[in-house]
């Protein structure tokens, strides 16, 4: 009986997933509401406090938002195999969907109007980014180690064209280095 | 080994991005590069077809750039290099999640890899700008073309009115559009 139940629990995890793949845009951020209106409200298998500990999880982590919250979210639910059928759930429509448009754009790549199209488009594009860079700008911390990493991260990879994992990886033990010494700093300010 | 490299590239990517939107942007954008899968116009058409399609931004990008390179099984390959990372780690994570969640290491690195998305993606766009606005390279004449005005205009616009909560999907639908209408009516040589 209890067996029956759990697989009814990944079933019912890749489904809801599949749904939370085939209709969010914009991937990891915009899919957060749907879980927790989905798996915490409806099925209530997870909690709000889960829901939170997803976001922290999800940006402190290397990876997709979007597998990130699948994995953590069905891994919470029925363990190994809700992981994985939370996470195979979430892909899938993606994947069906793009390798279809992608044959598609190969066979009509060569009209004219496609070609409009997609010239008119990359300007869009570049708005939309600089539209997601506005939006992190505003949830990045204001301090100087901030506004530092920033400038140098972009000095490096635009200007002198340093690999990006070199900066990552520069800028991860920046951001270590200084919060431990703020920290002992603070630690010695109250003793 | 086409599929052994679309695995192991997206397998590095989804390793190294943190956080979401167009974190990944910098990398996918720089192994592409290197790798001479994409040209910049390729990635910005793709980011475009990627943000009127549902799904996570950087499975749209691996399933597009394993199709274009190795089929449906290229496409697969890809799709797994990206996820495979996350999905361990969260599983440990997920295991050991209250020390992880207490531990200072974690948290100090993250106060440098959050803004240092900022500055990669400022610097991956700027690249991409430089492909859309001086697509034969920087020269005087860009300013006699009429390519270069429409493009301006259309990203100053489109700018506007995505900070102004437009949604994405508006905005890729309206620039096409313009492409589409001044394209045909000053039969641009594209």
């Amino acid at each position: 009986m209890k067996k029956r139940e759990k697989l009814n629990k990944i079933w019912l995890l890749f489904v809801t997933f599949l749904k939370i793949g085939a209709f969010t845009f914009g991937g990891g951020y915009a899919m957060i509401p749907l879980i927790q209106k989905e798996i915490a409200d409806k099925k209530k298998w997870i909690t709000e406090d889960d829901i939170l500990d997803i976001i922290a999880i999800a940006e402190s982590t290397p990876g997709p938002i979007a597998v990130n919250s699948a994995t953590f979210v069905g891994f919470k639910v029925a363990g190994f195999w809700g992981a994985f059928a939370s996470t195979f759930g979430v892909v899938l429509p993606s994947f069906i969907i793009i390798t279809f448009i992608a044959y598609l754009l190969k066979n009509f790549n060569d009209y004219k109007g496609v070609k409009f199209a997609f010239f008119g488009v990359r300007a869009g594009v570049l708005a939309l980014i600089i539209k997601g860079l506005v939006s992190m700008y505003k949830q990045v911390p204001k301090n100087p180690v901030s506004y530092i990493v920033m400038g140098a991260s972009f000095i490096f990879a635009a200007i002198f064209d340093v690999s990006i994992l070199l900066v990552l990886i520069g800028c991860a033990l920046f951001g270590l280095v200084t919060s431990i010494i703020i920290s002992r700093r603070a630690n010695d300010d109250l003793s | 080994m086409i599929y052994l490299k679309l695995f192991l590239t997206f397998f590095e990517i989804g390793l190294f991005t943190f956080g979401g939107g167009y974190a990944m942007l910098p990398l996918i954008q720089s192994e592409v590069l290197k790798n001479g899968w994409l040209t910049n116009t390729e990635i910005m058409n793709f980011v475009a077809v990627s943000e009127s399609t549902p799904g996570p931004f950087a499975i749209n990008m691996a399933t597009f750039i394993g199709t274009e390179k190795g089929g449906v099984f290229g496409a697969f390959c890809a799709t797994l290099g990206v996820v495979l990372p996350s999905f361990i780690i969260i599983l440990l994570v997920a295991v050991f999640y209250e020390k992880f969640k207490k531990n200072k290491v974690v948290k100090g690195c993250m106060t440098g890899l959050r803004p240092a998305a900022i500055g990669l993606i400022a610097s991956a766009a700027l690249s991409l700008a430089i492909t859309a606005f001086f697509e034969d390279g920087f020269s005087l004449s860009v300013f006699n073309s009429v390519e270069f005005y429409i493009s301006a205009a259309v990203c100053v616009i489109m700018t506007v009115l995505a900070l102004k909560k437009v949604h994405p999907i508006k905005i890729i639908t309206a620039s096409a559009a313009v492409g589409i209408i001044f394209g045909y009516a000053l039969k641009l040589p594209l």
